[in-house]
């Protein structure tokens, strides 16, 4: 079995990885979210294409390429043809088009009726800047070689050549700041924990990506683990740790896959153990599992965790960095902040500090998702516009629509109104706004989203996330949310929204950790740049967006229902009166207001709407579509 | 007989060489083969570690992702992460309680389904996402949900007129 004993065994097997390396191939899109579309049947199919056309075609099964809203979809390479939104039925004609060399258009991407054939210039990925993620297409991430192929462990040769506080020194120069939220520098935490004075110290990889909507780390793990693990292993030479640990959600079973095939492989070809490259440094790493809480991706509930405890935080001080896991220094970062690491080690402080603005270096993954066009995974430098990266890069509303806010940061952070959508994406930007850079989650909503409906979706999160030690966070949260749910049911009052203002402001005050202490920012936020749809709540008992149940009714409109039962067979609490070609109607008293009807309703018939704080008079019992025509003709005509 | 579960957590805990601070992964393991926590493997479990009852309860109620009653022979699992939100991932939960006549958390009288919310499953591009035994659904409509429900019953028939 092969050992890499120097750095030069790891340059000659990368030589000789190169004799060997296979250029043309098709890459398939295959993370958690590709499979969620389809891509291991299109797999399947393909494989099968392969075989029936007797042809030979090397595949390769990748992370995310970032792009969901094209799900499932390959690249071909070396020319980088993108196909998107494929289908296992497409397989046969797939492998034909790659095996004949001939594009098949039909499956070309599309947007506002031009047709894109290589994947950089698609105007989701033209405006990236992708340094983290452009391995992605390129690497199966349970083959080891594949990273080696593009360069993978360079920098590890390279920072062992160096002394640890040469490391940090390069780090702190750099203006890394941590990935995971709070934006900490990075050098200046390895600093600390390089200085503490003890035999063992830790090294720990924050991969509890918690906040809803936020998924970069999830498609580092699961595409390219080794470039985390790199990142993980420098980090332990330069604070003096020998063992690390990665923390992953439970939630994602794909990643804690590939970790384990990563760590097993660069154990195996010595990068990771005793003696790395020759090096005398040793370094090894193990994997704990959450176990589905949101409060230990706050460091001392997670370092709690990993001990086998709940996961209460702790007060800081002493930090982690003094006194962590097992009681000795650790050092945590974020999933992110370690592969930002690789490179900067690989390419220099000074390339790093090149991107990005004055204060917030580098780039940074977002997850674009919510309503907007183009979902999905994108890494822009720091610095660029909300507006720009919601329309430019996400493409603007869906169907049309007018967008309202971007939600970032998560359940600690906040919502940013579209009049502000020229505010530039940094750390200081964002908090300023009341809003956090939280660990990337870029929720886009338009008209049809309920701000109120978002508070109240936030503080029951917080509120079932907190783990209940303190009284601020465990008895403030709970009576926001009650008064939310009051609001949304049409039953608060003026009042209520000062005690929800006095309340928001006590918590973050008095919170003992960070979840409480950032838990009322969706809902300060809201009340600061959407006032007036709370207001709209109280006073005049409606919901402008017609989201809130309490507030809406559904209703057929008599003058476009041409009564082809559809409604009616598909209301799940037989709240809907009709026949063959009769008028249907709906019984406010059994509805239960699911929309499965305004769901099936035919599009050309669009007869079911959504009304709020206002009445419409129509017929009471189904009668035939014919007859209301002639009753509507004589009132005409009255 | 039948609840004997001494091999299975034997098993596991030698596989952590007995360590206490493995509680967590302990529990894990052990809830991946038997599918929840039934309280005779806690007992084992506690009397093994020497960790008292109370404690292991204490970790097993803290973290959302342990199941202290039965699960259904299937699981659907509606992702309630706040992309899902807006997109509608509520109105999935209120269909699929209404189809099966239980609320999230609880399980069918048949014992065939477990209805579970999650916080975030990190598909948010393609949300609303549902998972039904460990397969991800992504732009989930709420009929589309219960159309999911309806292709098992469906399957489980088909499985019993093969036999048959």
């Amino acid at each position: 079995m092969l050992v890499l004993k120097n750095p030069d065994d790891l340059f000659r097997y990368r030589e000789d990885l190169k004799k060997n390396e296979v250029k043309n191939f098709i890459s398939i899109s295959s993370g958690t979210c590709g499979r969620a579309r389809g891509s291991l049947k299109l797999i399947e199919g393909i494989e099968k294409a392969i075989k029936e056309l007797k042809t030979e075609i090397p595949m390769k099964i990748t992370g995310c390429h970032g792009y969901c809203t094209a799900e499932p979809n390959i690249v071909f390479f070396p020319e980088g043809t993108f196909y998107a939104n494929l289908s296992h039925s497409n397989a046969k004609e797939i492998v034909e088009s790659f095996s004949k060399g001939k594009i098949e258009e039909k499956f070309l991407y599309r947007e506002d009726q031009k047709t894109y054939k290589i994947l950089e210039d698609i105007p989701f990925y033209k405006k990236q800047q992708r340094i983290l993620l452009s391995d992605n297409p390129f690497i199966d991430p349970t083959k080891i070689e594949d990273y080696i192929l593009r360069g993978g462990y360079t920098s590890l040769v390279k920072a062992l050549s160096m002394k640890p506080e040469e490391i940090i020194e390069e780090i702190k120069n750099s203006g890394l700041r941590g990935r995971g939220g709070a934006g900490f520098p990075t050098g200046i935490k390895w600093e600390i924990a390089r200085a503490q004075k003890s035999d063992i110290k830790y090294i720990i990889c924050n991969g509890d990506e918690g906040d809803p909507g936020a998924y970069m780390d999830r498609s580092l793990l699961e595409g390219n683990p080794h470039l985390v693990l790199e990142g993980m292993i420098i980090g332990g030479y330069a604070i003096g740790a020998r063992e690390g640990w990665f923390y992953v959600r439970d939630e994602y079973p794909l990643a804690v896959k590939h970790l384990t095939i990563a760590i097993s492989q660069a154990k195996s070809l010595g990068l990771l153990g005793e003696n790395i490259l020759g090096s005398g440094f040793s370094f090894d790493v193990k994997i704990a599992r959450g176990a589905g809480a949101f409060v230990c991706g706050e460091e001392t509930a997670l370092i709690a965790s990993i001990e086998g405890k709940r996961g209460n935080p702790r007060p800081r001080p002493p930090y982690p960095a003094q006194q962590g896991l097992f009681g000795k220094p650790t050092n945590i970062n974020n999933v992110e902040t370690w592969a930002n690491v690789t490179k900067i080690i690989e390419k220099g402080a000074d390339w790093f500090k090149s991107i990005g603005t004055e204060k917030s270096k580098g780039t940074k993954i977002f997850s674009l998702v919510g309503k907007v066009k183009n979902t999905g995974l994108v890494e822009v430098p720091m610095g660029m516009t909300i507006k720009e990266l919601v329309y430019e890069v996400g493409g603007g509303g869906q169907d049309g629509k007018k967008l309202k806010a971007v939600q970032i940061g998560g359940p600690s952070g906040g919502c940013i109104p579209e009049e502000l959508f020229n505010l530039p994406i940094d750390y200081e930007s964002l908090t300023s706004a009341g809003a956090i850079m939280g660990s990337g989650g870029m929720i886009v909503m338009d008209e049809d989203t309920c701000m109120v409906d978002v508070a109240k979706y936030f503080l029951n999160f917080t509120q079932e996330e907190s783990c209940g030690k303190c009284v601020p966070c465990r008895v403030g949260t709970r009576q926001m949310k009650e008064i939310l749910t009051k609001i949304t049911e049409g039953k608060g009052t003026m009042k209520d929204l000062e005690t929800l203002e006095n309340l928001a402001h006590t918590v973050k005050n008095a919170s003992l950790c960070g979840l409480g202490q950032t838990a009322p920012n969706p809902v300060l936020t809201t009340l600061k740049y959407f006032r007036h749809e709370y207001e709209a709540h109280i006073i005049e008992k409606r919901c402008p967006a017609l989201v809130c149940k309490e507030l809406i009714n559904y209703y057929i409109d008599p003058n476009k229902c041409v009564g082809c039962l559809l409604c009616l067979k598909n209301c799940p609490s037989n709240a809907i009166l009709g026949g063959n070609k009769m008028i249907h109607v709906i019984v406010q008293e059994k509805c239960i207001k699911c929309g499965a009807c305004l769901e099936v309703c035919p599009k050309k018939v669009s007869a079911v709407i959504k009304l709020s704080g206002e009445k419409r008079e129509g017929p009471k019992e189904p009668i035939p579509v014919q007859e209301w025509k002639k009753m509507r003709g004589k009132e005409s005509e009255k | 007989m039948g609840l004997d579960y001494s091999q299975i957590v034997n098993g596991i805990i030698e596989k952590y060489n007995g360590r206490k601070e493995a509680i967590i992964p302990i529990l894990q393991d052990v809830q991946s083969e038997l599918r929840w926590l039934p309280p005779e493997a806690i007992s084992l479990i506690s009397k093994r570690l020497k960790i008292s009852e109370s404690n292991i309860y204490s970790i097993a109620t803290f973290y959302k992702s342990f199941y202290l009653k039965p699960r259904g022979e299937h699981v659907v699992t509606v992702c309630m992460g706040t992309a899902c939100h807006v997109r509608g991932g509520g109105k999935i939960v209120d269909a699929l309680s209404e189809k099966l006549k239980i609320k999230p958390g609880g399980i069918t009288s048949d014992g065939k389904f477990t209805l579970e919310t999650v916080n975030c499953v990190g598909c948010c591009a393609i949300g609303p996402i549902v998972i039904l035994d460990g397969e991800y659904y992504g732009k989930v409509s709420p009929n589309m949900a219960t159309g999911l429900l309806e292709s098992i019953g469906k399957e489980m028939k088909n499985v019993g007129s093969e036999k048959s």
